[in-house]
């Protein structure tokens, strides 16, 4: 199987570690990952600010570089749901007929992290082991986006020595939003409050999820606060194997 | 007749992607869903009771034989002296007493004077515990069981449909129809339900069986 | 768009709205206690049907089926409501729904209508223009009634007064009710059934005497000529059957093709909005019945916008919506701005995609952007509206609108664009974003972030970006091996 990595624009800049961690556990698990040097970015945030036209030669680009691939896994599920979503409708309003195949074509073999983990690979025990009290947000591009479900609480569960802990109101979002953030700072800081109240009430040291961006977010706020929380993807947690001896 | 024309011409416009071929029923409309959600050979009259009761109305079984005693059990434990009957309302079914029964023509004023009505239903349903009035014969006007604030309901459980499917198919829409689903209530202050506005703010209903229930010991 | 009502003229941007409405404390605590207790109910009572997914299925068919054949089933709804001997108009806009529900008051000779609540007269703004003829309107249901007495707008489809607690309503009522009729009783406390109860005595009189009733309708069989109002209280039965006469003003996405449909939205309805198995009065009526109710029945039937949303195929389904309200309960904008900020009358994730196609986008342009996206809305839609899909549609139709060239957002989305479409200045950027993060960050933080980021970096640190990007780590440590 040819697996590309997708890493997301927003992850290479501002959160390689992610990159990383996804390429340890799946050659860890055995497999060769490649990383086509031509990828940039799927265009999610010119299609959810209005700005579809300027985002048609990302879904080309997207299409041609990963169109020769058996699996493309990237570590972010907002952006899976947008190339699994967004692209097919790009395709169709702004390109040809030839873009629409090609999208139609890549668009089934492109998997959020978990899902490829489970779903493709049929593994939920990637031998990690990570010692610390954890929390997991369902960010909302997991949630009701890709409709990950119970997939990466099956993973979570299966690294060794972790302690899970519930957080209360997990399927609220956090009021990241992409732009929703700037344009609506209030609102999103109001959410985003309630979720940071939630997170340090869960009396977890490390919050994670499959979504940087929200992330960043929620770990922007505790930050602010001064709160003893962490903020990991969860791939992070995954190819972790800290004291772990194997 | 400007803007009939006007607005229909305009959803034509607006529907320029329908293919001009395409008939209403072309567009497929699925129906998986199911006719009851009552369990195989659930008992539906005890759900109904059930599900009224959860409306915070209040329901009685009885059979035939024992109606006019329930119904009499019923207004007294209400002090109702004064009830609306409406016509074709069966009197075999009135108990023998003090009870005052003012049948119908009613005007609204007399209405409001009134304790209560008495009615037969047109049906009910079990999953939702709602009956439902189509102003046929026992039922009345709808204002008789609108006005006065005491409502006493009598369903037999044949009339009983397990779910609302069930229910429509049995009534028919060229009536007037009222469902009626406990007391008057409302969620508006707070989004919480508390009974009691406009309607009547009692509603008693009597479940019959068709064939005697057990003596109770 | 000035004869279309809907939005509140003057209204601040929903930013603008939002950041005044999150000051208010005690807004925030009424709306959050409000909908985390309608939350728990609805998922409850829609968990009972383990075939919710199959009933919103068929509901939002059925609702596909009679977009697609309006025209069809306006002209069968019109037949059949005159056949049974109503009337039926027909309205462009708000202005002429209002002037024909005013011209039928008239020629009752009244000078007072009882109403029930509808957010087809809301949109129009009928009360008010009612008003301007001299007639008075006495809304009847109880949140409406507090919405009236309180000179206040509604927040909320379903509960227009969820902005307010038990506590305010007391003092509103005895405040006010003696101003409009019979007054509040004194020492009026703030139980709710206590409340309840003042508001029947107030409004008992109106009901008893009044000639002419003004209603919407939540649904009208096409086959049939029969209308459905799905209510709570008993004013809806009130208005519908004492008063001599009725109008009822109907948006004409209402009309659903046969009685039979009504099997599925009956089911999904009450337990979408109130969270009940079935709301306590659903009243029917198919033209006049001798003998029975109002002896004069007028439909109108009413435009308003609903065929320029109708023209937009991703936008059109957003007509298919019930006015449940179950997108407000767990939509976590509303949750924390509540309804006024949208400055619509239709507030909330629908409000956000019905009311910029309702006045056209350019007059409610905030409002699509009003959502992160989250999907809640859609996945408590009971005829499955894709809300997240529509509002990224209408942002792409906002900036279209707005084509100005040298707008600052434009330019740095076209900038981002040819940046993202080539690697090679990603990278670039990267190395920039690199090096100058990192020496604004302290301790690795960024705490604040100048022009239009300031918002955000009120309340959020902002990590500082790490000296190598993934692309580089890539080259140096994997490029070689192979």
């Amino acid at each position: 199987m040819r697996i590309a990595l997708f890493i997301t624009c927003f992850n290479d800049t501002m959160f390689p570690g992610t990159g990383r961690a996804v390429v340890d556990v799946l050659e860890r698990l055995g497999h060769q990952v490649d990383f086509p040097q031509e990828q940039t970015c799927c265009g999610q945030m010119h299609f959810n600010t209005g700005y579809r036209p300027d985002a048609v030669p990302l879904v080309e680009r997207f299409a041609r570089v990963f169109g020769e691939y058996d699996a493309v896994v990237t570590p972010s599920a907002s952006c899976a749901g947008m190339v699994r979503h967004g692209h097919p409708v790009l395709a169709e309003e702004h390109g040809g007929p030839d873009l629409a195949q090609r999208v139609a074509e890549v668009t089934p073999r492109v998997f959020e992290f978990t899902e490829f983990l489970t779903d493709v690979l049929g593994v939920t025990d990637v031998g990690a082991y990570f010692p610390h009290r954890v929390a997991y947000h369902p960010t909302c591009h997991s949630l009701r986006g890709l409709r990950l479900g119970d997939r990466p609480m099956e993973l979570l569960r299966a690294v060794g020595g972790i302690e899970l802990v519930d957080l209360q109101a997990a399927d609220s979002c956090c009021g990241f939003g992409g732009t929703f953030a700037v344009k609506n700072a209030e609102t999103s800081g109001a959410m985003l409050a309630d979720k940071t109240a939630a997170v340090r009430g869960s009396g977890a040291e490390v919050l994670c999820a499959a979504d940087n961006s929200c992330l960043m977010h929620i770990g922007g706020g505790l930050s602010r606060q001064d709160a003893p929380v962490r903020t990991m993807h969860l791939a992070e947690i995954l190819a972790a194997t800290e004291g772990s001896g194997r | 007749m400007n803007s009939r024309h006007a607005v229909l011409g305009r959803i034509r416009a607006a529907l320029a992607d329908v293919p001009s071929e395409e008939r209403p029923e072309d567009v497929p409309v699925p129906r998986d869903y199911r006719r009851s959600h009552t369990a195989p050979g659930e008992d539906t009259v005890t759900l109904f009771a059930e599900r009224v009761a959860d409306y915070r109305a209040t329901v009685t079984r009885t059979d035939r034989a024992r109606l006019p005693d329930a119904v009499a059990a019923a207004l007294t434990a209400r002090g109702a002296e004064h009830l609306a009957l409406p016509a074709g309302f069966p009197v075999e079914l009135l108990p023998a007493g003090t009870w005052q029964w003012h049948p119908e023509p009613l005007d609204v004023p007399a209405l409001d004077a009134l304790d209560g009505a008495i009615t037969l239903a047109a049906a009910g349903i079990a999953v939702t515990g709602t009956i439902v009035l189509d102003t046929g014969p026992g039922q009345g006007r709808r204002a008789l069981t609108l006005v006065p604030d005491y409502h006493l309901c009598i369903v037999y459980a044949e009339q009983i449909a397990a779910d609302v499917p069930d229910a429509l198919a049995r009534l028919d829409p060229r009536r007037p129809l009222t469902f009626v689903s406990g007391p008057s209530a409302t969620s508006d202050i707070e989004l919480d339900r508390v009974e009691g506005v406009h309607g009547p703010r009692t509603l008693d209903v009597i479940v019959v069986n068709p064939t005697p229930l057990e003596p109770r010991p | 768009m000035s004869d279309r009502g809907v939005v509140w003229l003057g209204s601040p941007s929903f930013p603008d709205a939002a950041r005044e409405a999150l000051k208010d404390t005690q807004l925030r605590a009424n709306l959050k206690r409000a909908t985390s207790t309608i939350r728990t109910k609805r998922l409850a009572v829609a968990s009972e049907l383990d075939d919710w997914e199959e009933l919103r299925e068929t509901a939002a068919a059925i609702k596909r089926r009679t977009a697609r054949h309006l025209d069809h089933y306006l002209v069968q709804l019109e037949e059949s409501v005159t056949a049974a001997g109503g009337t039926v108009h027909w309205a462009s806009d708000a202005a002429e729904a209002n002037r024909i529900v005013t011209d039928l008051v008239r020629a009752t000779g009244e000078r007072e209508v009882v109403k029930v609540k509808s957010m087809a007269t809301q949109e129009i703004g009928l009360n008010e223009h009612l008003a301007e003829a001299g007639i008075t309107a006495y809304e009847t249901d109880l949140a409406e009634l507090i919405v009236q007495l309180g000179d206040d707008r509604p927040s909320h489809i379903l509960v227009p007064a969820i902005h307010k607690n038990r506590t305010e309503i007391r003092d509103l009522f005895t405040a006010e009710m003696g101003h409009w009729g019979q007054p509040a009783p004194e020492g009026l406390g703030d139980d709710p059934a206590e409340l309840a109860e003042a508001a029947r005595r107030h409004l008992r009189e109106k009901f008893l005497t009044a000639k002419v009733a003004v209603s919407g309708a939540n649904f009208a069989c096409a086959e049939s000529g029969t209308v459905v109002v799905v209510e709570s209280e008993g004013n809806g039965r009130m208005c519908l059957t004492l008063p001599e006469t009725l109008i009822t003003v109907m948006g004409i996405e209402k009309v659903v093709p046969t009685w039979s449909d009504l099997e599925v939205f009956l089911q999904l309805l009450p337990r979408s909005s109130t969270g009940e198995r079935m709301n306590p009065y659903t009243s029917t009526w198919t033209g006049t019945t001798d003998g029975d109710g109002p002896q004069a029945f007028h439909l109108v039937l009413l435009d308003n916008g609903r065929t320029d949303t109708l023209a937009d195929t991703v936008g059109r389904q957003a007509l298919a919506c019930i006015r449940c309200s179950a997108c407000l309960n767990v939509c976590p904008v509303f949750e924390r701005t509540g309804g006024h900020a949208y400055g619509s009358v239709y507030p909330g994730p629908i409000g956000a995609v019905l009311t910029p196609q309702l006045v056209g986008v350019e007059n409610a342009a905030s409002l699509p952007f009003a959502s992160t996206l989250c999907g809640a809305c859609y996945d408590a839609c009971p005829v499955k509206i894709d809300i997240p899909e529509i509002l990224a549609h209408l942002r792409a139709k906002v900036v279209e609108a707005d084509r100005r060239p040298l707008k600052p957002q434009a330019l740095a989305m076209k900038a981002a664009a040819t940046v993202l479409d080539s690697p090679r200045l990603l990278a670039t950027a990267q190395k920039a974003a690199a090096i100058g993060g990192r020496a604004i960050a302290r301790k690795g933080r960024i705490r604040r972030l100048p022009g239009p980021l300031h918002g955000w970096s009120d309340t959020r640190d902002t990590q500082a970006p790490p000296a190598e990007s993934f692309r580089t780590w890539w080259r140096k440590n994997r490029e070689g091996d192979r």
